[in-house]
């Protein structure tokens, strides 16, 4: 094939011809995608030149499901979003209930649900590790002692609402039921037993010279711009931002108890993952403070309806600190037994608004760093 | 913190003389009050209330789409303080929820409104202002069918570029040859009949 007159005679080439680039379709099915996640990505070398996520692969419209059933019928569709955190978000949901309904819900209810959901970010931010580090290709060995300990709490969730995941176990206006005979004794050691194992973790891993080489200042963007972005959760007080909704906008009773919110410094990937096993810690005085205070009581509202339950017309946003980030429901009742319109605000999909830019210029090997920092669960960004 | 909208309201309508807003109370008892925008100034009024330091709304934290057929079940859900005239046909609205980081204000929660369901489906985008509206609005274009004016990319996001209905409008019709079963009977059975022979 000969070449044209007018490319043969135009002095210089262009720098990237659209034809030299390689384009390469990172997922879906792919263990550094965390489920079923496609990422096109343009390499000029190994370098990325742009990168165009697809979405969609997990997507089973659960809004509009939630919109054709009573309010409480959602309630076990929401354990399916970030299946990590089951609990985390039934209590998001049930508090966006609460709030459209007007429902109170009794002491002893909100100390179960704080002490569940810092559990479930005990569990989240361990597994977080060990996927981060399986991402960067310590396959395995992380990862298991990661879910050894999580196991342990799962065994906790499963005495309590009689499935190590797919708990279903808010209600509006409390808990579907009280903790069991022990239980809060056996969390208590739980609690206590798990600063040893973050002592052996963080030993693992911080001083590693190799995380070190491959996760400082990767991936970082101004804080501004990450704000702009809607980014929340662990990513944005990793680059200093002291965001926290437990502090803004104390829901539940977080305002009852002491603890910090440990920002980073620079918000590259190195101090998203540092970031979590400092928000263990927390999370541990937390579960401390509550376990110690649990009072007795109602742990549903007595006059809580779970038949026929009709909010009055209106709407409601309501919003959590999940583990990754801002969870909210956003709900609209027209006064009939079923929402007239249900949103999630995922943390999930929101947080990968700004996963282009924070690749761009980096490595095809730092895309997967990267992506895993974000920290992504695709039940809830697909939805 | 709740924002003091009547507050917003009135710099947002000396900022803004020519922007029509209007306050809309919330019926319920969250107390969630908003503001409908016309879409011709939603730019400038987002652009404002992210500019101005008082302000300071720094995070656009979610984008709802929702579909109305029937103007009279939004206004229920939101209703005009001052006397408007309610809309003649159904329209698509999209929800702001908006915050201060800083301040710790919120939600602050503006709608904008299309002019109908079917041929005037536009509004203008904001992720110029907000770059957080980017992967919802592409999600409100593709469930709900809202045209969003200067969006930098706006295609489908989750259901795949080939469909061509929007799945979370009130009158979307499921097609009836969504479930394979190998043995169908009953109601199933019912309904494959229907499909295979039509």
């Amino acid at each position: 094939m000969s070449l044209s007159p007018h490319t043969a005679s135009s002095a210089s080439m262009p720098e990237l011809d659209e034809d030299e680039l390689l384009h390469v379709s990172l997922g879906p099915q792919h263990p550094s995608t965390h489920g079923v996640f496609r990422m096109n990505v343009a390499l000029d070398g190994e370098t990325v030149v742009s990168l165009k996520p697809v979405f969609g692969y997990l997507h089973r419209n659960h809004e509009k499901i939630a919109e054709g059933v009573t309010y409480l019928s959602s309630m076990p569709f929401t354990d399916r979003l970030d299946y990590i955190c089951p609990l985390t978000n039934n209590w998001a949901y049930a508090q966006a209930v609460e709030k459209l309904a007007g429902i109170e819900v009794p002491e002893r209810a909100e100390y179960i649900r704080i002490i569940t959901a810092e559990l479930t970010r005990l569990i989240n931010h361990t597994a977080f590790v060990g996927f981060f580090l399986g991402d960067m290709g310590a396959w395995g060995s992380a990862l298991m002692y990661a879910f050894r300990e999580r196991e342990k709490i799962l065994d906790l969730f499963e005495d309590l609402t009689g499935a190590r995941m797919m708990s279903n176990y808010m209600r509006f206006g409390g808990c579907r039921n009280d903790l069991p005979d022990g239980w809060a004794a056996r969390a208590s050691v739980l609690v206590n037993e798990f600063p040893r194992f973050l002592d052996e973790l963080e030993n693992l891993i911080t001083g590693n010279e190799i995380l070190i080489a491959r996760t400082q200042n990767i991936g970082a963007l101004p804080k501004e711009v990450l704000i702009n972005g809607g980014i929340t959760g662990p990513m944005l007080r990793a680059a200093g931002v002291a965001y926290d909704i437990r502090k803004a906008e104390p829901y539940g009773i977080y305002d009852r108890f002491k603890f910090r919110i440990p920002l980073g410094a620079v918000g590259d990937c190195y101090d998203r993952l540092m970031i979590r096993l400092l928000e263990l810690r927390e999370s541990l005085s937390i579960l401390r403070q509550a376990l110690d205070q649990l009072p007795e009581g109602a742990y549903i509202h007595p006059k809580a309806k779970i038949r026929n339950f009709k909010p009055p017309v209106g709407e409601a946003y309501a919003r959590i600190e999940s583990p990754k980030g801002e969870l909210g429901f956003y709900l609209i009742s027209d006064g009939s037994a079923q929402p007239f319109r249900y949103r999630i605000r995922p943390p999930s999909l929101i947080n990968l608004t700004l996963l282009e830019d924070m690749c761009l210029g980096l490595d095809l090997a730092d895309v997967v760093l990267i992506l895993g920092s974000v920290d992504i669960v695709l039940g809830e960004v697909d939805r | 913190m709740t924002p003091d909208l009547p507050a917003i309201l009135a710099r947002l309508r000396v900022a803004l003389p020519a922007a029509t807003l209007t306050h809309l109370r919330n019926p319920g008892p969250s107390g969630q009050d908003s503001l409908l925008v016309a879409p011709d100034h939603l730019g400038a009024v987002c652009q404002f209330l992210h500019d101005t330091a008082e302000l300071d709304f720094d995070l656009l934290s979610n984008v709802t789409g929702i579909d109305w057929p029937e103007p009279a079940q939004a206004d229920a859900v939101a209703v005009p303080v001052e006397g408007t005239t309610p809309a003649a046909c159904g329209f698509l609205e999209v929800v702001y929820h908006l915050y201060s980081t800083a301040l710790r204000v919120g939600p602050l929660v503006l709608r904008a409104r299309t002019v109908d369901r079917v041929n005037q489906v536009h509004i203008p985008s904001v992720v110029a202002v907000y770059r957080s509206a980017e992967l919802q609005e592409r999600e409100i274009f593709d469930l709900y069918g809202v045209e969003f004016i200067g969006h930098p990319d706006l295609r489908r996001i989750l259901m795949w570029d080939e469909f061509l209905d929007h799945p979370m409008r009130k009158d979307y019709v499921a097609p009836d040859d969504y479930q394979y079963e190998p043995t169908p009977h009953d109601a199933v059975l019912e309904k494959a009949q229907q499909h295979y022979t039509v």
